[in-house]
């Protein structure tokens, strides 16, 4: 068998696998090749190994793992013979890279090619030396490669020249050993060595200022008549690109060039002239003469000042942005980008067509020309490009929108000379793209309209106006529902009109029509809802003539099985049922939010899903309530901090029940003092604030309406977190709505109703962040039945998200668990989760209880787990 | 700088691959993906640069093949459309009107050209004369290395007869 005729093999392989018609039938093939290729590799037969690497290469490419073959690339190389070596190193290319430590291995062999007689032999050892080395080979062989830049063929030269620049990449301190030999290869007449030669002076002088200095002084002179003499040479065939003499040698000395004139006077200016030289004379009908003037523009641009040629230079990219060729405008959009540094008026003259640009079928350069326009703009021409830009936004694709909604916004805030302009921007932009605008935009615009108190009826008219129109964009949604509600009366009565304003007449129905006809709108989300049932809530205060109409809408998210809506729902329903003395004050405006802040937030990390509600904590007017925690951070707790503080203890209850933990802890004592003079805290907080004969009748009825809801229980759980666990809950029998709420209450008293032994609350796991209390009951009646409120601390600084607790318990326990409270645990033990259990004892009185839990959360995006075993439970459930 | 060139027929198949910069396998997989996902998908008229991961890859499409680079921002984008059509010629020249079943089943030659043409992602001659007659006088010392191991195994089947 001849060794070398792998060549029909190989090929009978790649037919079998272009013939299969599925990608199962390939992988089929593939194997059994594999297969084929791994046995022949055990037997170690070096006939085949040439052909073996090839079909792996081939395998490789399709996307197969051939990590097996590493090593016959090694033994190629090893070989004696050209052709096992030329194999051995394509492989080596191909199925290795610099980070595997197989490579190591390689060095010796390829020393000992470098070292070759037969030249093509040391040409392959460079060629793999030069695309694949490590930064520990680079140091072992530069010797070798430094030696090899004066060998007597010119392939070799240049060859060693690439493997330079890749060892000098990889080990810049070798930088200095290399300076000598490449100024002699500066000199060479063959354009294979002068190429690779200035592409290494290039970037010796990037890795090193000595050598930077060195080919300044040296050698600037001597590319600059290389570059005569490419330029003004006669037709050469062998190098010659429709017209022009090697387009590449042009290209590489220009870029040299580039890095020895900047910030040098004298060698910019020894080179003025053959700039001007080449900017003027060369074809620009082809790529190859266009690819050369692109590069002497740049080259112009990043050498020391010279006016005349800057301005030639200038006009070569207007030219080009004129072209027809699309490659052509994409480089003079790119080239203009860097030369806004330099000559910003005179890009400025081309604004109309990168304007023209922006709209261009082509997403390159649309997005060039985008970003062009971004540095385009300044006080003097924002409202013409805005206007320009904000047109585009109706017809653009829908993939552009994006990047060009940012842009707009971001140019807007920027440079907006006034705060109505702003307003009217960004609510174009809004309807027009408002589902691609980020938080932080449409909080902002929020923080402006609440700063400019003489535009508040005219940003809540055109709002109302804007989101007539456009229903469907999402951030336009919440800005109007939030003005609405905020500034609803200026949207009946016309406050503040404007005169180019149109008059419109919108009426107190109209206002909350556009409310509950959205809030009811299927696509509308979670946010958006919750805004407008405090939109609502507001305007039930606002309009007191359509308060009832108001309370229905309301009413009818009381069942939501969204736990936000409900409880908001149930809360503003009982406020404007029952409190209408108080309503108005709740529903105040809210204070100016502070532009300062808010920016300033912006500008550091702070996740922009936290709202403007934190930026508002500093200049409360009453300074009761810190926003230290802001957990539940939305509008709602905005507006709860208006309303003035409230003396009364029930009074503070209910700032607990709406905004539940905004409280200081300070409080808490408060409430336990309230309890111990005998008031029942149960009914203090469910009759906020009515004197305690007329809350009797109420408390049943508001617990009625509740029974198949976790409303109540929450609120009351939450409430109750600050506070260190009490050791005794007493349990109450039949209502288990009754029996929850009062388990969920730790503060309070201690009850002997004698209906079953009360137990006492055990840590069942304790860490170093986290620590899980069981509040142990039993049900009368039903001494196998244990009942477990579970309930988390997080007593680390970092929130806890994605948080779930799982158990399991041995065969003579059944174990039941509820849906917990939430997944996210507050940091600092600011509340908690809670989840109840209710385990069944077989074996009762027999066995104790025992229960392995695991508890999976996720903080700082890290994933955590923990484990553990409860074995303390009292020994008689 | 090149960072890597990728060969890729019109159905994104790859033809070739070659990597001057670390790239893990896996990368790599994803890298094409993503690209033939960006290029193929564009209309005749566009222009041939995309921007990607910070990156620019310039394309080129000859026939069913779109031959593909991967160049640093401050790269010279008309210059690599220059050396892709140089690649091109070569080939062109060595296979004789190349077409993309010469360069699946003789893909080892088409890496054998790139790296006479290419190293360390920078170009190695611009001379398409210099860089054939470096092929041909490979591809003759393979030759040659062929005859004399079958004359060889001819000696000593005959001497074992």
């Amino acid at each position: 068998m001849n060794p070398f005729s792998s060549g029909t093999r190989l090929r009978d392989m790649i037919r079998a696998i272009r013939a299969c018609k599925t990608a199962a039938e390939e992988r089929g093939v593939v194997r059994k090749e594999c297969a084929a290729i791994r046995a022949s590799i055990s037997e170690n037969d070096p006939d085949y190994r040439h052909r073996n690497l090839a079909k792996l290469m081939f395998i490789h490419m399709l996307g197969y793992p051939t990590h097996f073959g590493q090593m016959e690339c090694l033994k190629l190389i090893a070989s004696p013979g050209f052709p096992e070596k030329r194999i051995g190193y394509l492989g080596l290319m191909l199925l290795l890279d610099e980070r595997q430590e197989v490579l190591m291995l390689v060095t010796n062999s390829i020393k000992q090619d470098l070292n070759h007689t037969n030249q093509y032999i040391v040409g392959l050892a460079l060629c793999a030396l030069g695309n694949i080395c490590s930064a520990e080979m680079a140091r072992d062989l530069a010797p070798e490669v430094e030696r090899l830049l004066q060998f007597r063929d010119p392939n070799i030269r240049k060859k060693a020249a690439l493997c330079s620049i890749r060892i000098i990449k990889k080990v810049p301190d070798l930088a200095e050993n290399f300076v000598n030999p490449v100024a002699a290869l500066l000199k060479e007449k063959h354009h294979g060595v002068l190429i690779t030669g200035v592409q290494l002076c290039a970037d010796l002088c990037k890795v090193s200022t000595e050598a930077l200095e060195y080919f300044r002084k040296k050698c600037t002179d001597g590319l600059v008549k290389v570059l005569k003499d490419v330029a003004n040479s006669p037709y050469a065939p062998e190098y010659d690109i429709s017209g022009i003499s090697d387009p590449f040698l042009h290209i590489r000395l220009l870029k040299v060039l580039r890095v020895l004139g900047q910030g040098d006077a004298d060698a910019s200016d020894s080179m003025n002239d053959i700039l001007a030289q080449v900017a003027t004379k060369t074809e620009s009908n082809k790529n190859a003469g266009n690819a050369i003037l692109y590069e002497c523009v740049e080259t112009i641009m990043n050498i020391e000042d010279n006016g005349g040629l800057r301005v030639l230079a200038i006009n070569i990219l207007g030219r080009f942005l004129s072209n027809r060729d699309n490659n052509i405008r994409y480089v003079a959009l790119n080239m203009l980008m860097r030369a806004i540094a330099v000559d910003s008026k005179a890009v400025q003259r081309h604004r109309a067509t990168i304007l023209e640009c922006v709209k261009d079928s082509d997403p390159s350069i649309r997005k060039r020309a985008l970003d062009l326009v971004y540095l385009l703009v300044n006080e003097t021409n924002v409202k013409p490009l805005t206007k320009e830009l904000t047109e585009h936004l109706e017809v653009s694709d829908p993939e552009f929108k994006g990047d060009l909604t940012a842009k707009i916004c971001s140019i807007v805030e920027k440079f907006s000379p006034e705060k109505i302009w702003y307003i009217d921007q960004m609510l174009k932009v809004l309807s027009e793209a408002g589902n691609y605008v980020k938080d932080e935009v449409w909080h902002a615009l929020i923080v402006v309209i609440t700063n400019a108190s003489d535009l508040h009826g005219y940003a809540v008219r055109s709002l109302y106006r804007a989101v007539q129109k456009a229903r469907d964009q999402e951030t336009l949604f919440r800005v109007a529902v939030w003005c609405i509600g905020e500034y609803g009366e200026m949207l009946v009565n016309n406050f503040g009109r404007l005169d180019m304003e149109e008059p419109a007449t919108v009426t107190e129905l109209d206002a909350v029509d556009v409310l509950e006809t959205s809030i009811k709108i299927h696509s509308c989300d979670l946010t958006s809802q919750a805004m407008c049932l405090i939109a609502l809530l507001k305007l039930s205060s606002r309009f007191p003539s359509c308060s009832q109409r108001i309370n229905n809408i309301i009413g009818q998210y009381k069942g939501s099985f969204v736990l936000e809506l409900q409880q908001r729902a149930i809360e503003f329903n009982s406020i404007i049922e029952r409190h209408q003395n108080m309503r108005s004050s709740l529903a105040e405006r809210m204070p100016v939010l502070d532009e300062a802040t808010f920016s300033g937030r912006r500008a550091g990390s702070v996740p922009a899903a936290v709202s403007t509600s934190q930026g508002v904590s500093v200049n409360l007017p009453n300074g009761s309530a810190k926003l230290s925690t802001a957990h539940v951070a939305d509008l709602l707790d905005l507006s709860l901090d208006d309303a003035p503080a409230p003396s009364s203890s029930g009074g503070e209850f209910l700032q607990d029940l709406l905004g539940v933990n905004l409280m200081p802890v300070s409080l808490q004592p408060d409430a336990n003092q309230a309890q111990k003079s005998g008031s029942d805290v149960l009914l203090d907080l469910l009759s906020i604030g009515t004197p305690p004969a007329q809350s009797s009748p109420s408390t049943p009825q508001v617990l009625s309406s509740n029974t198949d809801n976790r409303s109540p229980l929450d609120i009351l759980d939450r409430l109750s977190t600050p506070s260190a666990p009490s050791a005794q809950v007493s349990s109450t029998g039949g209502n288990s709505s009754m029996l929850d709420l009062l388990n969920g209450l730790p503060s309070s008293p201690p009850t002997s109703e004698g209906n079953g032994p009360a137990h006492s609350s055990v840590t069942a796991f304790e860490s170093s962040s986290l620590r899980l209390t069981f509040n142990i009951s039993k049900q009368p009646g039903n001494p196998q039945m244990t009942l477990i409120d579970g309930s988390f601390t997080n007593k680390s600084r970092d929130v806890f998200t994605n948080f779930i607790f799982q158990a399991a318990v041995p065969k003579f326990l059944q174990l039941q668990l509820d849906p917990a409270s939430g997944n996210t645990l507050p940091a600092n033990g600011n509340g908690s989760i809670t989840q109840k259990l209710r385990i069944t004892n077989s074996q009762h009185g027999k066995k104790a209880l025992v229960m392995r839990i695991r508890i999976s959360y996720k903080v700082n995006n890290k994933d955590v787990l923990e484990e553990g075993q409860v074995s303390n439970f009292p020994r008689d459930l | 700088m090149i960072h890597f060139v990728l060969l890729i027929s019109r159905q994104g198949k790859v033809r070739l691959t070659k990597w001057y910069s670390p790239y893990t396998q896996k990368e790599r997989t994803k890298v094409i993906r993503e690209l033939s996902g960006m290029i193929l998908t564009r209309g005749p008229k566009l222009c041939n640069f995309v921007e990607w991961r910070g990156y620019k890859v310039v394309y080129k499409r000859y026939a069913s093949l779109y031959f593909c680079m991967c160049i640093d921002q401050e790269d010279n984008e008309l210059e690599v459309l220059e050396i892709i059509h140089h690649f091109v010629e070569i080939l062109d020249r060595y296979f004789g009107s190349v077409c993309e079943l010469d360069l699946i089943f003789n893909f080892h030659k088409a890496y054998y050209i790139l790296d006479e043409l290419v190293i360390a992602g920078e170009l190695q001659e611009s001379s398409k004369k210099t860089v054939a007659r470096l092929i041909a006088a490979q591809d003759s010392l393979v030759e040659a290395a062929k005859e004399e191991a079958s004359s060889l195994s001819n000696i000593i089947a005959q001497a074992t007869k």
